[in-house]
């Protein structure tokens, strides 16, 4: 819906316009950018899976895997407080922040960013400005499908 | 009286000049091609351990000094301050106008501030509102990041057209009168949409825009590339850059090598990590301006040049609402006698 | 031993290059795709698909943010099974919550003695 006819000179410009963005923007080297999401992700993995394994020694099953997310959520506190885990980041893309150092970033890199509005409006208001999305959606799907678990279940 | 040329140019008949400007940069800006050209290079920490808002807005009020220290003139001596920033509400400039106490116009437009304050200035000064007035535009990493995008220390990959915002003030003072280069013409922008959505990209977004406004100017003025030194656009950087060309090649207009852009400038290209494509945000324009085309200007090493400040005109709330990023671009051409 | 070390890596690897993948060649941007993989991860968990890949990959599995919807899937069901209805409502956050407090635990900690960088 154009209140005025466009111009020519525009409509000139616009039949070429996608055809130049297309060969002007440069290609995302993707085989790299995986290989590299590839080695950080899997290694973080890993590098859990290890730790898991020697705290299985002392603990049982279910406390080795708690044990191990505390660790890995630490480690990425530590790494995001120091300033380096955005460099990995920039590095490792989804390989990072697919696992739940991802997660764990998001939230301590808000905590910081906003402490200079205050530990209530700043902190406490925004360290789940980039995280909130994924608890959201994570409980209210689980919650939908225990709703339908428990009516398939226990019909009395 | 300005004289209208076509639909959106002006020629002015006063004699008003720039004859002075202040830049300064921040220390990714500060080991730039450019790096010996700024009046200062400033780091975070030097300025102030507050936050980086008032770290940005320090950052300006030293460029103001700058320009003002240049030219042997005092705050009072300054009839108004005209400028913006990328912050909302324009925070950064009004609070360095709080310092200054002086008459104030705050204006908003992207990253096109800068062209838009020049114009605003020299209209004040033609009106004879302004016998002196200054222009400004500011422009800080860490307070676009934190507005526009993610907090800095999350780890995110950036896309490959993605700008990185300028942590840079520039001002120039404009007067009637005086020893400098004389604003001849100027191009004020409409807003153009060619229905870019992608905050990454903002390049692509602006480049229909700063090619719509060129254009005019050249088609106003019966000019082409061949009558300027320089053309140089705000921050379309790498991709936005070779858009615009191309646009204004497909409307028959062949650039011989004079055609540049501030966000190309600033960066050494590929060497400054973050983004590949160069820089972008309101201080491109201004200290790039400041620091590289004015001196050159003053030395004759350019006689006829066209600034194109393009600025992106989106919000994060549009950008949620999945509206596409509406832009412009502001030339004004800059001609020593 | 090496083979199961091998076969987290090749899962967890896995899951992060399909996230890099999608992210590269549409327009779903990062934070989409945490949302899309956690509720994927509840989705899988529940058609009972999510558990043999944990068998199979088993830190590979559970530490991407599949494995927090695995986790949260699982704690509801669990939870159904013992306390019946109020399970609907306890399940998920429960298995979750240690996780969870670490993140704004540490995180407010962090707050407190930390600054963001200048990022050069």
């Amino acid at each position: 819906m154009n209140i005025n006819k466009m111009p020519e000179r525009e409509e000139r410009l616009r039949s070429v316009f996608s055809e130049i963005k297309e060969e002007s923007t440069p290609k995302v080297d993707s085989f790299s950018r995986s290989l590299r999401a590839f080695i950080v992700g899997g290694s973080i993995c890993v590098a859990a899976q290890v730790f898991r394994g020697y705290v299985e020694n002392y603990f049982d099953e279910t406390e080795a895997g708690i044990y191990t997310t505390i660790m890995l959520i630490f480690v990425t506190a530590v790494l995001t407080s120091i300033g380096v885990f955005d460099k990995i980041g920039r590095f490792a893309g989804a390989g990072s922040y697919v696992p739940i150092t991802g997660f764990a970033n998001s939230i301590v890199s808000s905590a910081i960013e906003f402490r200079s509005e205050g530990m209530i409006f700043g902190v406490g208001a925004l360290m789940f400005k980039v995280a909130g999305p994924v608890i959201v959606s994570g409980i209210v799907s689980s919650w939908l499908v225990g709703i339908i678990y428990f009516f398939m279940n226990f019909k009395r | 009286m300005a004289i209208k040329l076509g639909s959106q140019t002006y020629k002015f008949d006063s004699d008003i000049r720039v004859i002075s400007t202040g830049s300064v940069v921040g220390p990714v800006e500060g080991i730039g091609p450019l790096r010996n050209l700024y009046d200062d290079i400033v780091r975070d920490e030097d300025i102030s351990s507050d936050s980086f808002e008032k770290v940005e807005t320090n950052m300006l009020l030293l460029s103001y000094r700058h320009a003002m220290e240049k030219a042997a003139l005092s705050e009072n001596d300054i009839d108004i301050f005209i400028g913006g920033d990328l912050l909302n509400q324009i925070v950064v400039t009004a609070f360095a106008a709080r310092e200054i106490a002086r008459p104030y116009w705050g204006i908003y437009g992207a990253c096109a501030t800068f062209g838009e304050a020049l114009q605003v200035a020299a209209c004040a000064i033609e009106s004879g509102i302004a016998q002196k007035a200054m222009a400004s535009s500011s422009s800080h990493f860490s307070t676009a990041e934190r507005q526009y995008r993610t907090p800095l220390e999350q780890g995110v990959q950036p896309s490959v057209t993605a700008q990185r915002t300028v942590t840079g003030s520039g001002c120039a003072i404009l007067s009637k009168g005086g020893v400098g280069p004389k604003i001849t013409a100027f191009t004020i922008g409409k807003v153009v949409d060619f229905g870019v959505k992608d905050l990454a990209d903002m390049g692509s977004a602006m480049a229909p825009a700063a090619a719509d406004t060129i254009l005019t100017m050249f088609e106003s003025t019966r000019t082409n590339f061949d009558d300027y030194d320089l053309v140089l656009t705000g921050d379309l950087a790498t991709v936005g850059h070779a858009i615009a060309s191309k646009l204004l090649e497909s409307e028959g207009y062949q650039h011989s090598g004079n055609f540049s852009d501030c966000g190309i400038l600033v960066y050494e290209h590929g060497k400054q990590h973050i983004a590949d494509t160069g820089g972008s945000g309101a201080g491109s324009a201004s200290s790039v301006f400041g620091a590289y085309v004015f001196p050159k200007l003053l030395n004759r090493e350019l006689n006829k040049v066209m600034l194109v400040p393009t600025g992106a005109l989106m919000s994060p709330v549009t950008t949620y609402q999945k509206e596409s990023i509406p832009s412009i671009a502001h030339a004004v051409v800059f001609e020593n006698d | 031993m090496l083979i199961e070390y091998f076969k987290v890596l090749l899962v967890g690897g896995l899951l992060c290059v399909i996230a890099q993948l999608i992210v590269d060649h549409t327009k779903v941007v990062s934070a989409q795709i945490l949302v899309i993989y956690v509720v994927a991860g509840v989705l899988l968990t529940s058609m009972g698909l999510y558990e043999p890949i944990v068998k199979y990959g088993q830190s590979g599995a559970t530490v991407p943010l599949t494995g927090f919807g695995y986790a949260l899937a699982k704690g509801t069901f669990e939870a159904i099974d013992e306390q019946g209805f109020i399970g609907i409502f306890s399940g998920g956050l429960s298995a979750t919550a240690c996780g969870v407090c670490a993140a704004i635990g540490f995180g407010f900690l962090a707050s407190l003695v930390s600054k963001p960088k200048a990022k050069v």
